[in-house]
């Protein structure tokens, strides 16, 4: 007799991932490398900017000195431990570049793990010679294979600065990324959609973010016990530069290999497609009935999300103003790259430009994705049938961007609420400054309607200039990038406020750009044939 | 009064793939219409464009009498579309998705919702991608069905539905003509043409091969014919429209082309027939000739 349902060997379990995984890189050959490739190059420009902004060991001893008196600095970027160039890069950077690596690694993981299944293409992928872990397993390979690549760049590309601080930075900041390539697969696990896996994720990844943030406002030298629950705390704590605690890394893996003993565990014990939060039914008849309420139906959760995202960092950013800007003006560089970036004069002015144009770029991101809607329900095949019924196309296009555009000045407005509520004055010129950040922001709009109107295959390419114009704004000043890289960005040609004079000539120009594309985009939609 | 739809010599190229090259069709008010033809002959492709979807590169389409492409949103007015390939948002529930497509067409009747509801089995507060495949086909055709049109097109629309569901929806395309109605039905289910079919096109590689009603198109294809002569058989292989003789003594197999039965019945006769059986064509070897010459013509 032979015994049913034995429990299939451990390497059946696993049968194709090498395959599973070819494919996986195959099919991500452009987006892992520009994360990568973006993240180490922020990384590796900052010892050039450093030594620029504090060129001697003095000036970085006062640095130093000053960070750890002031709880807002600490809170925005970490807590400082030694006055190497190498250290203060592994400062200013690490945050960020182990935030940025959390990111690429969950999206990765989600894209090979619950997309697919939403999809329906796991099904077909399962039926083959696939182990029951293949899957998993090949998502969380090609997140370490990213990582990996990412560690090797920025402990090649630092080792100038001291080997054993590069490697420890390089592994540290792989390690974030690995801890939420794990979060992500166990998330992936629990809900029936990849756009909710993503989401919780990033949730996770914003909590921690803030705990980090919390815990270095309370102590200088990261010891806090809100800043160990993070693993971006551990980051720091891991202390590249500044006599290493290697024994961190053991922190990380004890955390990689037990959430991925979590996630295997679910994986093993659920159906393929489903999911241990499944889906509520929902009302036997609807009152949706134009093409515009629609289109809210589907964007409201994310404009929702993206509202109370911008809201709290204001608040966040608005609270910590005042003691930022008391360290700052100490440092005359430090005063420039904030002017340059952003005000004309004074510094809580410059500090709050820079801040509300950096929420501005992140808006871009949001603009991005919402006008992509149109291009995800018309590839999805969701948008044939809308089509077939009354609807013209520019009312079924204009319900997505009304979303789009409006949504810009919404997340714009709130991101001024919160400055005001967590700064508590000059509630005008910065709700005002808010705004003006949205006639740059409807350009890229513009643009990603004028690619999916126009050359529909390359609207993805949207992504593209959002990212470019992220960097231009975000590195640029930093790097001294020629005003005429700085040029391409709409962000760079928006008056300085608050603070400098409302200009509403570029403004306008900007306005009437948003339009043109805008229409142009329109214009193409309605000649085309749909794509399916 | 105008065709419900009328199509000549259409053409349509995605890069150097000619997927319609010179397509007719003609579709009488009123009609059910078969519209059929191997995977990849162009078949979705015609139906895009009369929806409006995709613009032809050239010939003439004019669907209820307007322009498909032009005066789409008027059109769209007085059809109901259900694709072969349903895709639902996995946030709404089927009634949702029903209620939507019907309020964007201008309205659905209330009773006929319900009624069709219950006889397609559906749970309409199940959502998105909960629906097994046949059943977010029947939120599509409820959908259809129940709003108040002149033309419906389907597009495969019974993929995924099972024998029951098939035929619950046979009996609701007969409604559907009962109330004068005009359906323009692609399909490759053979029983479900054969049953409910007024005409049928058949279309291969882009352009229309066969029109006409099914007895006429049976006309145009061969009858087999087994027979047992009094004596020895002669002159059949210089007869027109005989095809794959075979001739054992006095017994004889052919096949012939339906229009000329009667000169190889004189034939037969004049040595004497014992036996004969006669075997009309079915609708399947009707298609497959079709079919096949396409898979020798490539």
């Amino acid at each position: 007799m032979t015994a049913l349902a034995a429990a299939p060997g451990p390497s059946r379990q696993l049968a194709g991932t090498a395959t599973l995984l070819r494919f996986a890189l195959r099919r991500d050959r452009l987006m892992i490398p520009v994360w990568v490739g973006v993240n180490a190059l922020m990384v590796l420009s900052m010892p050039n900017t450093l030594k620029n902004l504090y060129g001697s060991p003095a000036e970085r001893a006062d640095l130093i000195h000053q960070v750890a008196a002031n709880a807002s600095f600490r809170a925005l970027i970490g807590p400082v431990f030694d006055t190497s160039v190498g250290a203060l890069t592994a400062w200013r950077a690490g945050v960020y570049a182990g935030a940025l690596a959390a990111a690429m690694s969950l999206m990765i993981v989600v894209r090979h793990t619950r997309d697919e299944e939403e999809s329906g293409r796991q099904e077909l992928v399962a039926s083959g010679m696939v182990g029951r872990r293949a899957s998993l397993t090949a998502a969380l390979l090609a997140a370490a294979v990213a990582n990996g690549v990412l560690a090797l760049l920025v402990a090649a590309g630092l080792a100038s600065q001291g080997a054993s601080g590069a490697v420890a930075l390089g592994l540290g900041l792989a390690a974030v990324g690995m801890v939420f390539a794990t979060m992500a697969a166990i998330v992936a696990q629990l809900t029936e959609s990849a756009r909710l896996a993503r989401g919780l994720t990033a949730a996770v990844l914003g909590a921690a973010f803030v705990l980090r943030a919390a815990g270095d406002a309370a102590t200088d030298d990261g010891s806090s016990a809100l800043t160990w629950l993070s693993p971006l705390g551990w980051l720091e704590n891991l202390r590249p530069y500044a006599d290493e605690r290697w024994w961190v890394l053991l922190l990380f893996a004890a955390a990689v290999a037990l959430q991925a003993q979590v996630a295997y565990g679910l994986a093993v014990r659920r159906d393929v497609g489903m999911s241990f939060l499944p889906t509520r039914p929902g009302p036997a008849s609807g009152r949706l009935g134009t093409a515009g309420a629609l289109a809210w139906r589907l964007q409201r959760g994310s404009v929702f999300g993206w509202s109370i995202a911008f809201f709290v960092v204001g608040v966040v950013y608005g609270g910590l103003t005042d003691g930022v800007t008391n360290l700052v003006g100490n440092n005359e560089n430090a005063r420039k790259i904030f002017e340059r970036m952003g005000g004309q004069s004074g510094l809580t002015d410059a500090f709050l430009a820079s801040m509300v144009g950096m929420m501005g770029l992140i808006a871009a991101l949001y603009v991005v994705s919402s006008v992509l809607r149109l291009y995800g329900e018309e590839t999805s095949g969701r948008a044939e049938p809308v089509l077939a019924n009354a609807v013209g196309r520019m009312r079924w296009a204009c319900g997505h961007l009304a979303v789009a555009f409006g949504g810009s000045v919404l997340i714009m407005l709130l991101t001024g609420l919160g400055f005001a509520v967590g700064y508590g004055k000059e509630v005008g010129p910065i709700l005002g400054a808010c705004l003006v950040q949205v006639a740059a922001v409807w350009v890229i709009g513009g643009v990603a309607v004028l690619l999916h109107g126009v050359v529909p295959r390359a609207a993805m390419a949207a992504w593209g200039v959002a990212g470019a114009v992220l960097l231009i704004g975000w590195v640029g000043p930093a790097l001294d990038a020629p005003q005429a890289v700085l040029d391409l960005s709409p962000f760079g040609h928006l008056p300085k406020l608050p603070g400098g004079g409302m200009d509403w000539g570029p403004v306008l120009v900007l306005l009437g750009l948003a339009v043109v594309l805008t229409a142009g985009g329109l214009a193409g939609l309605r000649r085309r044939d749909m794509t399916s | 009064m105008t065709k419900a739809i009328s199509v000549s010599g259409l053409h349509k190229s995605f890069g150097r793939t000619h997927a319609l090259a010179g397509l007719d069709l003609e579709v009488e008010t009123g009609e059910v219409h078969g519209f059929l033809g191997p995977n990849g002959s162009g078949k979705s492709t015609t139906i895009r464009v009369l929806l409006g979807l995709l613009r032809a590169d050239s010939g003439a389409a004019r669907v209820l009498g307007l322009d498909p492409w032009r005066d789409a949103v008027e059109a769209h007015r007085r059809i109901a579309y259900v694709p072969g390939d349903v895709t639902l948002w996995r946030n709404l529930s089927g009634g949702e998705v029903i209620d939507l497509y019907g309020r964007l067409r201008g309205g659905l009747d209330p009773a006929r919702r319900a009624d069709l509801v219950e006889r397609f089995e559906l749970d309409p507060t199940k959502k998105g991608r909960t629906y097994s495949k046949g059943n977010r086909q029947k939120v599509a055709l409820v959908a259809a069905l129940a709003s108040d049109v002149d033309l419906l097109i389907l597009d495969e629309p019974t993929s995924g539905l099972d024998p029951l569901m098939e035929e619950v929806f046979q009996r609701c395309v007969e409604e559907e003509r009962d109330r004068g109605r005009t359906i323009l039905l692609s399909s490759h289910i053979l029983s479900e043409v054969e049953e409910l079919c007024d005409r049928v096109s058949i279309i291969r590689q882009g352009r229309t091969v066969e029109s006409g009603s099914l007895a006429d198109l049976r006309h145009l294809t061969r009858t087999s014919v087994t027979a047992e002569l009094a004596g020895p058989p002669n002159g059949l292989a210089h007869l027109p429209g005989v095809h794959d003789l075979d001739v054992r003594g006095r017994r004889v197999r052919l096949q012939v082309d339906t229009d000329q039965l009667d000169a190889v019945l004189r034939q037969l006769t004049e040595s004497g027939v014992r036996s004969l059986t006669s075997t009309p064509p079915t609708l399947e070897e009707l298609f497959l000739r079709h079919y096949q010459d396409e898979a020798a013509a490539r």
